[in-house]
């Protein structure tokens, strides 16, 4: 288990005050301008021997994305911009939410740090819409920090910042970067085609780094404790350091908490969500990182490390690290559905695949549930997954196709069940039988 | 995706008052010159909130010729932004119930069957005495409280269909609870008591450790 010590977010809960002075006593905005000396390089290569991957959900490694951006004085004249990625809106994700609430002048002082990395003067915080109350504590953050001339023209760190507060209005796909960049630049947010990279044609057409909250938030300390603290937290190879973990569902405490990466499920359930309801018998599956990825049944989970490379193994993935639990009294069947439901109502529109992909795959698996359909139904659904993964433009087609990709692998016996109970008595009310018999 | 359409009924004029075109300029010039279409979203918001919580097309017009954007853009900004509501909305409040994956599983499906009971049978439609509205929505993005709800600006998590009822007694009598967990938990620990954060360093310990490292 993490130490306290080993902390990086000690107001997770808001027990303290977000102000910038409760804030500096836990150690915020300290020997800011000693890190800004050393440099861009220096931070570049720290974040690169951290091993910090970035914490939106794809893992890329952070010091990597930074050093894409063309270097000081070899640009074209363009002005380079930051933009934090705070559209959290995956369900089963809320690990931003309490940074920007409760700790706001981490990733302030980040933004700082990967600021002046980047040479941008500019930093935009893409906060979505129903975080209002966290979008005042963020805004209170940056006045707070104008006042001490911590961000701003002739700042006392060594580096000016402008930072900015932009809000979007309820649109999941707006946390895909090129939509955000659309989105904040007036219009529809629709993805756009990669190349060119945000680094090279981002916003305004100008050199872009986009980041996710956590990501940047946990800048600070790292530059300020050593790559070599960082990269010592965290039990596997390839993914270091603490990662904060929102446990939800059919658990008895559902949490947020910061634990080290590759942590075991079972110990970060026990431990810190009061374990499951009903016991670790009554567990049916696990979806590991956001609605994306694709669920585990509870055999693959009593002791399945939390870090990047064994989720992937398992064909599923640590996303957000956003745990949602299921015991036997889900319907997983239902339960997906409702997943591709999201899918649906969230799809942009933009490319066919996943605008008819998504309600198609939707609609089937509506009949699933109630095992209205044709075996032969479940191949077909799998192919039309696989029809949507990697032929959109943006990501969202794939997390569309993984979830319900994830049901079939594992819960295809509980679909079979249901369409031959369907067809040996259709008309029957309630001729399904819940909850799942195993 | 969804199909959003305006209103039938809509007003003849919107403008924004004064408070509003100084706080919109601030906001326009948060942007490098000639990027104004970049506050659109926010200079929306702030016309529906003017508005008692909804978008009507004169305040899309009006948007648009204040950012000099065609008006065709800020109708699609507001159609594909699921918060802006182009319908009225109740007077007291409108309810907006998480209803993704997280909150299924710890019961939303029974809020929405108190919604359909007290308030109004069907999502964004008002009630009887126009004083309340609700509609599903999409994950809000706090799912360790969940089920949870925003009203107006604020989130009521932790709920059961106890809790419900009793916000809604109070909603009923203009009395806004205060907002958060429901549930007697400050905010995202387990409830009962953090399992973490429970022996912080000292600020000197902490400097004397970053000092050190550095």
């Amino acid at each position: 288990m993490l130490s306290d010590e080993n902390r990086i977010f000690t107001n997770l809960y808001g027990f303290q005050s977000s102000s910038l002075e409760s804030a500096r006593k836990r150690g915020a905005w300290d020997e800011t301008k000693s890190v800004i000396e050393k440099g861009a390089e220096w931070i570049i290569e720290e974040m690169k021997a951290s091993g910090l991957r970035g914490r939106g959900g794809a893992g890329f490694p952070t010091g990597l994305k930074w050093s894409f951006m063309p270097k000081a004085g070899e640009g074209d004249g363009r002005p380079h911009y930051l933009i934090v990625n705070a559209d959290e809106s995956e369900p089963g994700t809320c690990k931003d939410r309490e940074i920007l609430r409760h700790d706001p002048h981490l990733l302030l002082e980040g933004c700082l740090f990967a600021s002046f990395t980047i040479s941008a003067h500019v930093c935009y915080i893409y906060i979505r819409g129903e975080f209002i109350r966290e979008r005042e504590a963020l805004q209170r953050a940056i006045d707070e920090s104008y006042e001490a001339r911590l961000l701003g023209k002739n700042s006392v760190t060594g580096w000016d910042l402008d930072c900015y507060v932009h809000h979007g209005a309820g649109a999941y796909i707006c946390g895909e970067e090129t939509a955000l960049l659309e989105s904040l630049e007036g219009r529809k947010g629709l993805p756009r085609m990669k190349p060119p990279y945000p680094a090279n044609v981002g916003l305004y057409g100008c050199p872009t780094t986009i980041n996710n909250v956590e990501s940047i938030a946990v800048v600070p300390s790292i530059l300020r404790r050593g790559a070599n603290w960082f990269s010592s937290l965290g039990r596997v190879k390839n993914s270091t350091g603490s990662k904060l973990f929102s446990i939800s569902g059919h658990v008895n405490k559902p949490c947020t908490v910061e634990e080290e990466m590759g942590i075991v499920l079972r110990e970060l359930i026990e431990k810190h969500a009061g374990g499951i309801r009903g016991g670790w018998d009554n567990l049916l599956a696990v979806i590991p990182g956001g609605v994306s990825v694709p669920c585990l049944p509870a055999k693959e989970c009593w002791d399945l490390s939390m870090d990047f490379d064994t989720l992937r193994e398992k064909h599923s993935g640590l996303g957000t690290a956003a745990v949602m639990v299921m015991d036997k009294s889900t319907d997983i069947v239902n339960a997906i559905a409702r997943v591709s439901y999201f899918y649906k109502h969230e799809s942009c529109g933009q490319c066919t695949p996943c605008r008819e992909g998504t309600g198609w795959m939707w609609r089937v698996l509506k009949r699933m549930v109630r095992g209205e359909a044709h075996e032969h139904e479940i191949d077909m659904l799998l192919n039309v997954t696989k029809e949507v993964e990697g032929n959109t433009i943006c990501a969202l087609g794939d997390a569309a196709a993984w979830p319900v990709q994830g049901l079939i692998r594992h819960f295809s016996h509980e679909i079979r069940r249901r369409i031959k109970e369907y067809a040996a008595n259709p008309k029957a009310e309630g001729a399904v039988s819940f909850p799942v018999k195993r | 995706m969804s199909a959003r359409r305006l209103a039938a009924v809509q007003p003849n004029y919107f403008s924004f008052n004064e408070k509003n075109i100084a706080w919109a300029k601030e906001q326009v010039a948060k942007y490098p010159i000639g990027r104004g279409a970049s506050a659109i979203i926010s200079l929306m918001w702030r016309a529906q909130e003017q508005h008692g919580g909804w978008l009507p097309e004169p305040a899309i017009r009006y948007v648009a010729d204040f950012l000099s954007m065609p008006y065709i853009r800020a109708f699609e900004i507001a159609t594909f932004y699921t918060m802006f509501h182009l319908s009225p909305v109740g007077r007291k409040a409108h309810i907006q119930v998480c209803t993704s994956l997280p909150c299924m599983l710890r019961g939303s499906d029974e809020l929405i069957g108190v919604c359909k009971n007290r308030i109004v049978s069907e999502p964004d439609i008002l009630s009887a005495d126009s004083s309340f509205s609700w509609e599903r929505v999409e994950c809000l993005g706090a799912c360790v409280n969940a089920p949870m709800m925003l009203i107006g600006s604020d989130t009521y998590e932790d709920l059961t269909v106890k809790k419900f009822n009793e916000l809604l007694d109070h909603l009923e009598a203009d009395n806004f609870p205060p907002p958060g967990p429901q549930n007697g938990r400050h905010s995202s620990e387990p409830l009962g008591g953090a399992t973490t954060l429970t022996t912080l360093p000292a600020e000197e310990k902490i400097k004397r450790r970053n000092a050190d490292a550095l």
